[in-house]
């Protein structure tokens, strides 16, 4: 029987594919068709460019996946594609005949994303199928908790919430640590701007995230475990849900799992909206109930975490990882990857590129390829300055270095960071001040205010910048902005404060020109900053239609009909309208 | 707009206290609840968790004021949440906020005088592909133009104009 599988993440429902499966649940009943077609919802198919996304799957086993239906298409596809069994190349996305947007899954490896938009992230038995709760069986029965933390360690798996620290030594630390009892937590605290990875896995796959944890709670012996999800994160939550439900009913979790004498509660805590809290000691202050501040580390979670107990901590990609690593081996694993970032990394595409979305790639791979070859380049072909790795805490890295791999190690040196996964694409249009604005922007309102150098200093760096974008620069601004971020890196106690400066240091590395053009000529080459930006009409060009003055706002545009019309420099404030509208592109930036 | 706590929330409130009571950790979960139930954390609420979790009342208050989630105030009928994620950004996320602010003649944080609306920025609301992005309440509006920011806005305030 053919089978209709709707990609419900997030983002498909924002699109509309809510619609869509209304409308095909209710077609399937009012038609009787149950008998002809199974209609299944799915996690994120990746491809979010193209939302919604419904896909089609054979009794032959082949497939095609349809974009930007609507309930017309919807209605064309169960009809026409499988009750009539007619073939389709319009709309098609992807198809089992290598037909669509192929290169942007060949260059992909999923490990990660195995079932993230294959299966129903609402049924165990799907998950079951697909091996799932496999890998926690065959640990139960046959590795010692060491043998598990060794298995770990061959695959050089490190933590991909961004630290990068390995994530085997983490668990043997836990693992050591004296105490009675211990905990594990899963950090699906997702706060960074632009990043939808752990998102998406918690959508899509759940159960693998919940696997992952429990084989790690039996490696360092923990009963215990939290699941600290984002309250802005509903979908996820609400899935979460049905999946411990579901594991608790069938076993995988509760007490005696799978009658081996292991035993494992999870609960999920939803956050309250602070970004800090994605640093291990303020999250779990947070669980606690307080104020998600950091704390000194040592000790460090491993020794002394939740309520005084040794904790391990690992992000959402990382445990989904584990259970896959067990099935396939550590030798596998580390067959992807460079020589010290082993395995895949998903990232979160957006920004100024053709193809946004999901995308797993084997760690080496350089941006080059990720922004091209993955992600179809740049929108409207536009030229490439940079990518933005590593959201606030990370840094850019500019076009002349795209070749740089996928390397925890290689990634730091250009003074970004691998951070989570989102990878911002940003083409000629975008300035580099502002961009370092909008960062700095988001850590300083996001500083939990413990530490001094990073509540004020980000205040001071921040005044500095936007003085600069709007045309009030000071010779020596760049120093001072340098000399306050070394200070910040220094003098913080958390990762928030350490990495705050990243995004100003790094502009300012690679995109001093601009800066210096903001502060010495006041223009901003990118014509993004308004107060620096000028709006004059090309006399020959003008044919005086009138529509630009009709859009102007504050109606700073004026002329005769047929004549050449004027801008008024003080009513003006540099919207851009006119130039959208023009004909004839008469309107000119400057 | 729920302004006197009324009995019924109170009770419901009453629930989740006895739920959580002698719990470790559960002053977040307790604040989710009130502010799931009053659409904000009044003043009583914060008293009543301060003697159920036997902490200072200036505990619960400074969790209050550090968490974006929580309020103090009672909010409009509709929540405007404006998405400042990167890929907002880099798509002209401040145009649309813009046009949001001068249209309500409201700053971040505020309620219009009408009640009708409460304007607040998010971090990232995760839909970048659709970027720039708007939610207001449960409905998510992606791909904005000023205009069409604009255009839904109107819908809100004509829709309520007809009620009236």
């Amino acid at each position: 029987m053919k089978k209709i599988l709707v990609g419900m993440g997030t983002c498909g429902i924002s699109a509309g594919a809510d619609k869509v499966w209304n409308y095909l649940k209710d077609k399937v009943r009012q038609e009787n068709l149950s008998e002809n077609v199974i209609l299944e919802k799915t996690g994120c198919i990746g491809m979010c460019y193209r939302e919604p996304l419904v896909e089609v799957k054979f009794e032959n086993g082949t497939s095609q996946v349809f974009g930007e239906v609507d309930i017309y298409r919807a209605d064309e596809i169960l009809h026409d594609v499988v009750l009539k069994d007619e073939k389709r190349d319009k709309w098609v996305v992807y198809d089992y005949e290598k037909k669509g947007d192929i290169s942007f899954f060949n260059k992909q490896v999923r490990i990660v994303l195995r079932n993230c938009g294959v299966i129903n992230p609402e049924s165990i038995d799907d998950y079951i199928d697909r091996d799932g709760y496999n890998a926690l069986e065959r640990v139960l029965f046959d590795y010692s908790p060491d043998e598990v933390i060794e298995t770990v360690l061959d695959s050089g798996l490190r933590g991909r919430g961004g630290g990068g620290f390995p994530t085997g030594r983490k668990w043997m630390f836990t693992s050591k640590s004296p105490g009675e009892k211990k905990y594990v937590i899963c950090n699906a605290d997702e706060g960074d701007p632009g990043a939808f990875m752990d998102r998406s896995v918690l959508e899509g796959d759940p159960h693998s995230v919940i696997e992952g944890m429990l084989i790690c709670a039996y490696s360092i012996g923990a009963a215990d475990g939290y699941l600290y999800v984002r309250a802005e994160y509903p979908k996820a939550i609400e899935r979460l849900k049905t999946a411990i439900a579901q594991a608790s009913d069938r076993g995988y979790l509760g007490y005696n799992i799978m009658n081996s004498g292991f035993t494992f509660h999870l609960k999920i805590k939803e956050g309250a909206g602070a970004f800090v809290c994605g640093e291990e000691t303020a999250l779990i202050a947070s669980i606690e109930g307080h104020r998600g501040m950091p704390k000194i580390r040592p000790p460090f979670p491993a020794v002394k975490g939740l309520w005084g107990n040794p904790t391990n901590i690992n992000n959402v990609e990382t445990f989904a990882n584990i259970p896959w690593i067990i099935l396939n081996g550590p030798e596998k694993f580390a067959f992807y990857g460079t020589d010290k970032s082993k395995g895949t990394k998903v990232f979160a595409l957006a920004g100024k590129v053709k193809r946004s979305g999901l995308v797993e790639v084997p760690m080496g791979m350089s941006i080059n390829e990720i922004v091209f070859d993955v992600a179809g380049g740049v929108k409207k072909d536009k030229k490439f300055k940079a990518v933005q790795m590593g959201g606030p805490s990370g840094g850019c890295i500019p076009a002349e270095m795209s070749n740089t791999h996928i390397d925890y190690e290689e990634i730091q040196k250009t003074g970004a960071i691998m951070g989570s996964g989102g990878l911002i694409v940003m083409d000629e249009d975008t300035c580099m001040v502002d961009v370092a604005k909008f960062f700095l922007t988001f850590t300083q309102n996001e500083s939990c205010g413990k530490c001094t150098f990073c509540r004020i200093g980000t205040k001071r760096m921040l005044e500095i910048l936007t003085r600069i974008t709007e045309g009030n620069g000071k010779d020596g601004d760049i120093d001072r902005l340098i000399q306050l971020s070394e200070k910040i890196k220094t003098s913080s106690l958390c990762g928030l404060g350490q990495t705050a400066p990243n995004p100003v240091l790094s502009t300012i590395k690679y995109f001093r020109g601009e800066y210096e053009q903001h502060i010495k000529d006041k223009k901003c080459p990118a014509g993004v900053c308004t107060s620096l930006v000028k709006f004059r009409i090309d006399p020959d060009k003008c044919i005086g239609c009138t529509l630009c003055a009709k859009k102007c706002p504050t109606n700073a545009i004026s002329g005769e009909v047929r004549k050449t019309f004027i801008i008024d420099q003080e009513t003006c404030i540099s919207c851009g309208k006119c130039m959208e509208v023009c004909p004839r592109d008469a309107v000119i930036k400057e | 707009m729920p302004t006197a706590l009324d009995e019924l929330n109170l009770e419901s409130f009453n629930k989740s206290i006895r739920k959580y009571r002698g719990k470790n950790g559960s002053i977040i979960p307790l604040l989710q609840s009130a502010q799931d139930i009053f659409s904000y954390v009044p003043e009583q609420v914060i008293e009543k968790i301060a003697i159920a979790t036997n902490s200072h009342v200036s505990t619960i208050y400074g969790v209050v004021t550090f968490y974006k989630q929580f309020r103090l105030k009672p909010v409009g009928k509709h929540i405007i949440r404006v998405c400042q994620g990167t890929a907002c950004y880099v798509n002209s996320a401040k145009e649309v906020y813009e046009v949001i602010k001068n249209k309500l003649g409201i700053e971040e944080g505020e309620n219009t005088e009408d009640g009708l609306f409460t304007l607040q920025s998010v971090a990232c609301l995760g839909c970048c592909s659709l970027a720039p992005v708007i939610m207001i309440d449960d409905e998510t509006y992606g791909s904005l133009t000023p205009e069409k920011t604009e255009k839904i806005l109107d819908e809100y305030i004509n829709r309520e104009g007809e009620v009236k």
